[in-house]
């Protein structure tokens, strides 16, 4: 535990000497923009622009360096020989990669943490006060979240076997694929012999970011059932999981050449 | 128990996108490394020292045989504690300062509180790199990286330190000091494995060497052996060249200095031919020294060596009686 905490640490400590929470900055610019913009162009709906361009800001931002970090996490590592005089310590390699995750997860979360902040603060100052819907946010807030956890494995596992470049490419097809995963699943549905097999078999391989998008219904202060919050974290657990399990399987065999 | 055995550990790594053209970067290779020992690991680039390190460091799988250190497993996380590794041209993270990385790897040693602040200032000062605090590691030199990475395999104390080519990219100084640091390891009482293909840094550090050739193990042999190990030859100098001529017939090699001294090279045989030939012609014998064998001597005859005609016999202790023992693959 204590080795999977040190790298972790070690990670998020990277993530922030590399300037990468200068995100933060370019963010904060976009909400002062668009909160200006917003009252001169949505008369009435103001309120509905600057959450769903709040809510996909923070999402399309956590995936960007959820990616471009993460699929460095392993093969940067590697390629600059960093990893040599880690893993010849008392470290497992599974720790190593548990650690990696971890050490982005957390950049990940203080990150979107401050996004929150400036989002809400974004919000109170166009309606001059926060109301008990925005309480949806949270949870809009929590599936992006648990959005970067599945992209945050899929990176790293990615990153376990193969270049920055192709693992880049793997996770934004997959990022993509996934946040139309209903349509895929629809399609599965209709289809018929071997492409129902093929597609029912991408649907349910590829993660559904579809039912982590919440965007569209808070924005319009509908309700989420708490089933959805369930199924959801558990189901992004799950995947993560398996995700990560299946990096240490490739990285516990890999030679460091 | 040696710190180090190794019973016919190999490599072959699988080439190209199929994987089907298989290189072999170790043949099987058996050897022992006895506690306490500065152990040469010697070979031209390309001959398979760093793909041995990276074996015995757990970096790479063997495809063959096995390989013990201190007599446990290659994974083994206790051994992990006691051994210290400095690979080839070592980079690190160069995002952070040197007492940082230290103190993440001395964290990763197992290494805590009071006694972690007091190793990393203690290694710091050793490796002479107390002044560099506060610079990051992105901004030091190739000798300043090098010596914060023999900082890191010694930092935890370990009883075995492995070194892949220490003295490279190092100044004349920064050479002279990572020898006198390898050899106060050994005062200490530690055990340490380098590879380098500077023959002058193992002679004057090695208790013994191996010498390695394409992937293969071609000899094992004790310095003090090696070197005192005759070779049939005596260097004569003397003043006066008025024998010069004559001595050129008899001579293996012979070269005169403007200074009125030369020098030859002869057999024991063609000796005392050779200083009655300049008794003869009055010359001024300054010496006659047998030649003895050098480490490049024996790494050359080695390397020329071809390895099927080699008997076969395992390399390893060092209390065989022979100076230098062969290992057939």
């Amino acid at each position: 535990m204590r080795s999977i905490l040190l790298v972790a640490f070690n990670t998020f400590r990277e993530a922030v000497r590399d300037r990468v929470l200068y995100n933060l900055i370019v963010f904060a610019l976009l909400l002062i923009g668009a909160s200006f913009l917003v009252g001169q162009i949505s008369i009435g709906i103001e309120r509905q622009v600057l959450i769903s361009l709040g809510l996909t800001a923070i999402s399309l931002f956590g995936v960007v360096i959820a990616v471009f970090i993460g699929v460095g996490l392993v093969s940067k590592e590697i390629e600059k020989r960093t990893i040599y005089t880690v893993l010849t310590r008392p470290v497992r390699r599974w720790q190593f990669i548990v650690g990696k995750f971890f050490g982005l997860f957390g950049t990940l979360v203080v990150n979107t943490f401050f996004m929150a902040i400036g989002f809400f603060a974004a919000l109170a100052l166009q309606a001059h006060r926060l109301q008990w819907a925005d309480g949806w946010l949270v949870v809009a807030l929590w599936f992006i979240v648990l959005e970067f956890v599945i992209i945050t494995a899929l990176a790293l596992l990615f990153s376990s076997f193969s270049t920055p470049l192709e693992s880049a490419v793997f996770a934004f097809v997959l990022f993509i694929i996934g946040t139309f995963s209903e349509d895929l699943r629809e399609f599965a549905q209709a289809a018929h012999g071997l492409t129902r097999i093929v597609a029912s078999g991408a649907a349910y391989l590829v993660p559904n970011l579809a039912a982590l998008n919440v965007v569209g219904r808070v924005a319009h202060d509908q309700a989420l059932p708490p089933s959805l919050i369930f199924y959801n974290t558990i189901y992004a657990a799950l995947y993560a999981t398996a995700a990560v399990a299946a990096a240490v399987l490739i990285f516990e065999r890999r030679d460091m050449k | 128990m040696p710190a180090i055995e190794t019973i016919g550990l190999e490599k072959t790594y699988r080439l190209g996108f199929w994987r089907k053209t298989a290189r072999q970067a170790l043949r099987p290779l058996t050897l022992a490394v006895e506690e306490g020992e500065i152990f040469g690991y010697l070979g031209p680039n390309g001959a398979g020292k760093t793909t041995t390190l990276k074996l015995l460091m757990g970096l790479v799988f063997p495809t063959g045989g096995s390989a013990r250190i201190l007599g446990m497993e290659l994974d083994d996380p206790r051994m992990r504690r006691q051994i210290g590794f400095l690979p080839e041209q070592p980079y690190f993270y160069d995002y952070l300062t040197a007492p940082e990385l230290l103190n993440y790897y001395a964290q990763l040693s197992g290494l805590t509180g009071r006694d972690r602040k007091r190793r990393v200032e203690e290694m710091l000062a050793r490796v002479g790199l107390a002044e560099a605090e506060r610079m990051q590691l992105r901004k030091f030199s190739k000798g300043m990286l090098q010596r914060l990475g023999i900082a890191q395999a010694i930092l935890h104390d370990p009883k075995l330190v492995f070194l892949d080519e220490p003295m490279s990219g190092l100044d004349p100084l920064g050479r002279r000091e990572v020898r006198d640091l390898i050899q106060s390891l050994k005062d200490e009482g530690k055990t340490v494995f380098f590879s380098t293909h500077i023959l002058s840094d193992a002679e004057a550090l090695c208790d013994r060497v191996a010498v390695l050739c394409r992937g293969e193990l071609r000899g094992v042999g004790v310095i003090a052996e090696l070197e005192a190990k005759r070779t049939g030859r005596v260097e004569v100098v003397w003043r006066g060249l008025s024998a010069l001529a004559e001595v050129r017939n008899l001579a293996l090699e012979c070269h005169a200095s403007k200074n009125d001294t030369a020098r030859a090279t002869v057999t024991e045989g063609n000796l005392d031919a050779v200083l009655d030939v300049l008794r003869r012609g009055s010359a001024q014998i300054i010496s006659a020294m047998p030649v003895r064998s050098t480490l490049e001597d024996y790494f050359i005859e080695r390397l020329q060596a071809d390895p099927q005609d080699e008997p076969g016999s395992t390399a390893a202790s060092p209390d065989s009686d022979a100076p230098v023992r062969e290992v057939a693959q």
